[in-house]
């Protein structure tokens, strides 16, 4: 369930800086918590992000317990050539989600 | 102690609980409870937003309950139950079918001889169209559903409840409304109707409507129902809260949708 959202313009020209927009469904439980029967809740995070364009790597970060749940992530690039974008999460307990899109460039 | 003959420390007491009592009869006569807000006068919680949280309701692909919804869509076209059918076999495509469901309920049930909320109503259907298990309150999957169909009717006004059956509900609605309640003996509408736009520490006090149910709470960092709201609320006031799915609570919910009718449905909205 719960796909990544991700948002970049489908056209852009040659040049051009864009912004891209990703937003992931996760409970980042920060693992400092206790449940109602005193019991710590175990840390469950995504740890790591990484976008690549065209199969270079544009943009990382390494993501912590502080950050709220559903991480929305947003950076910006610019335009070199028409391709894919390809998106990565890794996290604890094998947590590991892919997304894919195309741009245009013009 | 002497039973029949009452210390002067109990004696002093009992003119000073006396005395108490009669400052707050003052307190209550003075007070007299302004009426309800003027309809121009209203304001969805959209309008105190900051900034930020106001650009996260803006675009559904920085929205976090977009989540949900996404997650509601695949839901509506999933077969399930032992009837094996989809919401979407029998409705159809939601964006018509569940257009403006939203801005109409909670609805009457002459099933249940009183109001039902949508995820009550979402319930219904599971158990006897899909033949399926009720989903439980505030579980990932009915906010998800919930959401889906919600999200027909953003933009909407609230209807205004026509149907006279419900008028009785209303009335109970607003009664608890009204009614003080818990440790701290506050009533909702000391803070929603008499006291909105001021502050409780560095909290603003909204009006309390309903239009953008189930909202993505910051504070919560999930998606929640109204019901979850009302007894957040309730558990502020240090009163028991309802259970969900309690009369008293859809109750509320009806007596705050027909508070609120005319505004536009924002759901999911994103608030504080």
């Amino acid at each position: 369930m719960a796909r990544p959202l991700i948002n970049v313009p489908a056209k852009v020209k040659r040049g051009q800086v864009f912004e891209i927009k990703t937003l992931i469904s996760h409970i980042m439980e920060t693992g400092f918590r206790y449940s109602t029967t005193g019991k710590r809740i175990p840390r469950d995070i995504a740890t790591f992000f990484s976008c690549s364009y065209n199969g270079e790597e544009i943009f990382r970060a390494d993501l912590y317990p502080a950050i709220s749940a559903n991480p929305f992530i947003a950076f910006f690039t610019t335009a070199t050539e028409s391709g894919k974008l390809e998106f990565k999460w890794t996290g604890d307990n094998g947590f590991s989600e892919t997304a894919t899109t195309t741009i245009t460039v013009e | 102690m002497n039973r029949s003959a009452p210390s002067p420390r109990a004696v002093g007491r009992r003119a000073a609980a006396a005395a108490m009592t009669a400052l707050l009869l003052l307190a209550v006569a003075g007070s007299a409870r302004p009426a309800d807000i003027p309809l121009d006068q209203r304001r969805s919680g959209y309008a105190d937003l900051g900034r930020d949280s106001k650009a996260m309701q803006d675009d559904d692909t920085v929205n976090p309950a977009t989540l949900w919804v996404l997650d509601g869509e695949t839901l509506w076209n999933q077969k399930t139950g032992l009837a094996n059918r989809a919401c979407a076999d029998c409705h159809g495509d939601a964006a018509a079918s569940m257009k403006g469901v939203a801005a109409r309920y909670p609805a009457f049930s002459p099933a249940r001889n009183g109001p039902i909320d949508l995820e009550q109503r979402i319930n219904l259907c599971r158990t006897e169209r899909q033949q399926a298990t009720p989903l439980p309150f505030e579980s990932r999957d009915l906010l998800a559903l919930t959401a889906y169909v919600g999200r027909q009717s953003r933009g909407m006004p609230i209807a205004e409840a026509s149907d006279e059956r419900l008028k009785p509900f209303i009335d109970a609605g607003r009664k608890l409304f009204n009614q003080r309640l818990g440790q701290i003996n506050l009533s909702c509408a000391q803070c929603h109707d008499d006291n909105w736009g001021k502050h409780i520490a560095s909290s603003l006090v909204p009006q309390g409507h309903p239009n953008g149910y189930p909202i993505y709470r910051l504070e919560w960092q999930s998606l929640g129902s109204l019901q979850r709201r009302l007894r957040n609320c309730m558990i502020g006031m240090r009163a028991a809260p309802y259970e969900y799915g309690a009369p008293e609570n859809v109750n509320m919910e009806l007596f705050l949708m027909w508070r609120a009718r005319g505004l536009s449905i924002e759901t999911p909205a994103v608030r504080p």
